[in-house]
């Protein structure tokens, strides 16, 4: 029985890795999932990871604007089981024309998806009841339990104050940084 | 039996805390409130009510603006619907509830222009003051609301399920929920979410105070 499971479960792991396809922009890897399925077994696999997942897109201004935040909230918490994942809402069709050449450019740190599922409908409440799909917009994740923020946060104090909460151990933590998210560029 | 109790309860506070921490957002109308009047600036410079359209079975109230590529792909469906529907009582209502301050390019004078170029068939209207927005919940463009001629909401949410293609759309959820009205039914589903741009709300206190951050954080704000 426990065999059939295994092997079936197998089988799904393969199918999974079968239909995502993983990118490399010039050092630059990111991820497409094709559907929400494959992204919430992402989800899944990180187990007590605490997640910062960020919906963004290259045609979102405010977006683009907080994203060297996450990349600060990556830095900084880096090594304590916190991991940030970048999932761009981009059309796929314009993948090569503005996707790979925007992740050229910017060259992040934190782990690229793009989520090409088209029935928003239906994968948008599956990651948060609250929200309707306007974006930028985060959840953090860990374990059973969830967070969400619709909109931009204002300066990196805000998304840090926002993921404290999900840390283990405070204590040990340094001083929230201040930093304004605006690349400046 | 203290024992018993106590962790689902301390659960359930944990979980109300959740809530309260993040339920800001969903405010506004839901299907079968109804929804109450205003009357906004359109880009011929006049005031328009909802009360103005004296031979309407309804109103297709559009969340919409200038710069979001969301909206711009479907400016072209949002035309279409307002010339289907409004000879049949059901007219395209275009309200821009962005902030100029955040993005200059739905200002009133770039709605005008905008207005103009692409011939809007229909009445598009600024929510300078952003009191109208909040009241429907609109949160990103495009959003829409379909009213009855009572202005109950009957319908809330995408035009289809399509942005980028409109001929592969499978669900033209808009045009179905305002045939079931046209046929004296309940639209179904009467709710969808899509993928938009958020609103741009105006700042409430300083009008930037991310650049004046900026200049004062120099060791965290460079070489990123």
């Amino acid at each position: 029985m426990i065999a059939i499971r295994l092997n079936r479960f197998l089988l799904f792991l393969l199918v999974l890795v079968c239909c995502m396809s993983n990118y490399s922009a010039s050092a630059q890897s990111f991820t497409v999932y094709d559907s929400m399925p494959q992204l919430e077994s992402r989800i899944e696999n990180a187990k007590d990871t605490t997640l910062v997942i960020n919906f963004w897109a290259t045609w979102c201004k405010p977006c683009i604007e907080e994203l060297p935040c996450f990349e600060e909230l990556r830095e900084r918490y880096h090594g304590q089981n916190v991991l940030v994942i970048l999932v761009s809402l981009d059309f796929k069709s314009q993948l090569e024309k503005k996707f790979i050449p925007f992740l050229k450019e910017r060259q992040f740190k934190s782990e690229i998806a793009l989520l090409a599922d088209q029935d928003a409908n239906t994968w948008i409440p599956k990651i948060s009841e609250e929200w309707d799909g306007a974006i930028p917009a985060t959840v953090i994740i860990k374990g059973q339990q969830r967070k969400f923020n619709l909109g931009k946060f204002a300066n990196y104090t805000e998304l840090e104050t926002f993921v404290r909460p999900f840390l283990a151990d405070v204590s040990a933590l340094k001083d929230i940084s201040e930093y304004p998210c605006l690349t400046g560029k | 039996m203290k024992k018993a109790v106590f962790p689902p309860l301390m659960l359930a506070g944990v979980f109300l805390l959740f809530i309260s921490a993040t339920n800001t957002s969903s405010t506004g109308y839901a299907v079968g409130d109804r929804a109450e009047d205003f009357s906004l600036k359109s880009v011929n410079n006049k005031l328009v009510s909802l009360a103005d359209y004296k031979e309407a079975r309804g109103y297709i109230v559009v969340f919409t603006c200038n710069h979001c590529p969301y909206a711009q792909l479907y400016e072209q469906r949002i035309i279409d619907l307002h010339n289907k529907y409004a000879p049949q009582g059901y007219p395209v209502i275009a309200i821009n509830p962005n902030s100029p301050l955040i993005v200059e390019e739905d200002s009133f004078e770039e709605m005008q222009k905008r207005a103009k170029t692409y011939k809007y068939p229909f009445e598009y209207l600024f929510d300078e003051e952003q009191k109208v927005y909040p009241k429907f919940g609109a949160t990103r463009t495009p959003h829409v609301f379909l009213l009855d001629q009572d202005r109950f909401i009957r319908y809330i949410g995408a035009i289809d399920d399509n942005p980028e293609t409109p001929k592969s759309a499978k669900n033209r959820w808009v045009e179905k929920a305002v045939e079931a009205l046209l046929r004296g039914d309940k639209p179904n589903p009467d709710f969808t979410r899509a993928v938009g741009c958020t609103v741009k709300k105006k700042p409430t206190v300083a009008p930037d105070p991310v650049s004046a951050q900026k200049e004062n954080t120099p060791a965290n704000g460079g070489e990123r």
